[in-house]
């Protein structure tokens, strides 16, 4: 659970908001000519990545506005907000250290425990 | 399973005379040697059972199995561990099947008490879309020669007393599918006991050893690289959950899934109060009793990709609400624990048990929300995968290739949230 800075209505619960999956993905321009594979990657693919992630959210229950968010997948930290249309911020996104890197003792999710 | 690490009565008398400090460990951890025959990444329920059916049915011994964290830590050990065979679709009901026939005999073949207790599974029906679904499910199920009854309101009370019938409720129950064969079983066991089984076949189970790439030659898999170093093999097998995504990227391959986080929770612990297990699609909403005697309750997935083992509160307080209003009496219980895992979801709520494009490279994954309750079966057709390099009868449907084919196995209409 986070808040999301709705580029229309400011900052409110996630509950309130809908996602809408990978952001950036745009239909073929020459459906007819388009092979199943890469039907496939149209319909079914994603970059799913654990880090930086582009998607699209609607202020469902609020504006009902769409927008994009720059978020990162391994923290839920969100790194941008910016509206359909607009070209994707180029961000860095940090993954956090997983169990095999993290301290034996003591460390809990070092995820969570960034300062805001 | 030799004389010497067998668990019965007599070891459990042998050695309380040693205080009970000199019991035999489950498995060994090894240090990784340099090469295997086959390595499997990902050390949760259904790599561990891979290697063990490997080693068991094709005599390949000479396994890695590498886990990133600990052996029962993932997503073995977070979810809520029903186990039923009642799916819509030929296709999923032949592999799920299959995997509660393995159940049936899986604590007497592994000399290990997974606790397995058929305790029967309801799915309950609120309004007419829900019976007309679960009706046609229940005669697919029989046509499938898998056991399931239909139950009308007056049934369902009778066999779970503390349901609310009333039908003044949001949404009243108008009955529910019944599969008596279904039930739960000790989540950790499961990954504990096939570990021990494997180990005890030679398979090296490495934990803290985190996958860092994949290497590949001309299209051909050489092996993998790690946080303990470069690991050789020429059959490598993942299955790594959520984070299948991650190890597929690392080998230039992408898949149709996406990781999202399920939430579960338990109660305080209680005297006996429901004695089966209670799913509802439509509310959203699955709760059954532990040994322990806690609640155990699953919410549904949050709507958004993330790796983070935790989702939202609006999520927990829709399935509560759910509960209580099913269960009344529930409603003044406190909630212990609550955790999140993360699945990885495909498009039509199907697995993928496949080859790909890359020799030696094997996927088993997109078991989203559903996972646990296949988990020996999936490990039975995976190994037969890595072992012949194609494909089980009962995985032949679940390739990759059927997001570009379109022959998708759609469960959704079955299995949605409660999957």
């Amino acid at each position: 659970m986070f808040l999301i800075n709705c580029p229309y209505c400011g900052e409110r619960d996630q509950a309130e908001f809908s996602c809408g999956g990978e952001a950036h993905i745009s239909r073929p321009k020459n459906p007819p000519d388009l092979t199943d594979d890469q039907w496939a990657e149209y319909l079914f693919l994603r970059k799913n990545d654990k880090g930086l992630h582009y998607e699209r959210w609607n202020h469902a229950f609020g504006c009902r506005q769409w927008f994009n968010l720059a978020r990162n997948t391994a923290t839920d930290e969100i790194l941008a907000v910016y509206k359909i249309g607009d070209k994707p911020p180029k961000l860095n996104a940090n993954t956090p250290i997983t169990p095999s890197g993290e301290p034996n003792i003591g460390s809990g999710n070092l995820a969570t425990s960034k300062k805001r | 399973m030799s004389i010497r690490n067998k668990y019965s009565f007599f070891s459990i008398a042998k050695n309380a005379l040693t205080h009970h400090e000199n019991w035999q460990k489950a498995w060994k951890s090894p240090e990784p040697k340099k090469n295997y025959e086959a390595i499997i990444v990902g050390g949760g329920g259904h790599g561990l059972t891979t290697a063990y059916y490997l080693a068991k049915n094709h005599g390949i011994k000479n396994i890695a199995v590498i886990e990133k964290g600990w052996i029962g830590g993932g997503n073995t050990g977070r979810n809520t561990t029903i186990i039923r065979s009642n799916y819509l679709w030929d296709q999923s009901a032949a592999l799920y099947e299959h995997a509660l026939k393995l159940w049936e005999g899986m604590s007497q073949e592994l000399n290990y008490n997974v606790m397995f207790s058929q305790r029967g599974v309801l799915n309950v029906a609120h309004n007419l879309h829900d019976v007309r679904e679960l009706k046609r499910r229940w005669h697919a199920n029989r046509l499938n020669d898998i056991d399931c009854e239909w139950l009308d309101t007056n049934k369902v009370k009778e066999f779970c007393p503390i349901i609310n019938t009333s039908p003044n409720i949001r949404y009243p129950v108008l009955g529910a599918t019944l599969q008596r064969r279904a039930g739960t079983a000790r989540h950790d066991a499961v990954a504990w006991g096939y570990a021990r089984g494997a180990d005890e076949m030679g398979v090296d189970i490495i934990q803290n050893c985190e996958v860092t790439g994949i290497n590949i030659k001309n299209g051909n898999i050489t092996g993998i690289e790690t946080t303990k170093g470069t690991i050789n093999s020429n059959k490598v097998g993942v299955a790594a959950a959520g984070h299948t995504s991650v190890i597929a990227n690392m080998a230039g391959i992408k898949l149709p899934l996406e990781s999202k986080p399920l939430q579960a929770l338990v109660s305080e612990p209680v005297k006996p109060v429901i004695d089966t297990v209670v799913m509802s699609n439509t509310i959203h909403a699955y709760v059954s009793q532990s040994d322990k005697g806690e609640l155990v309750i699953g919410a549904g997935t949050d709507g958004y990709t993330s790796y983070t083992q935790r989702g939202g509160f609006n999520i927990v307080e829709d399935t509560l609400m759910a509960i209580v209003e099913l269960f009344p009496i529930f409603s003044r219980m406190k909630m212990l624990r609550h955790w999140g895992g993360i699945v990885d979801i495909c498009p039509d709520a199907s697995p993928i048990i496949s080859k790909t494009h890359i020799n030696g490279l094997y996927f088993n994954c997109g078991w989203g929300t559903g996972g646990f309750k296949a988990t020996p079966g999936s490990g039975w057709v995976f190994a037969h995968t890595i072992a012949n390099d194609h494909a089980h009868e009962l995985n032949a449907p679940f390739s990759i290739n059927r997001f570009s084919s379109g022959e998708l196995v759609d469960e959704h209409g079955a299995a949605a949230v409660a999957h």
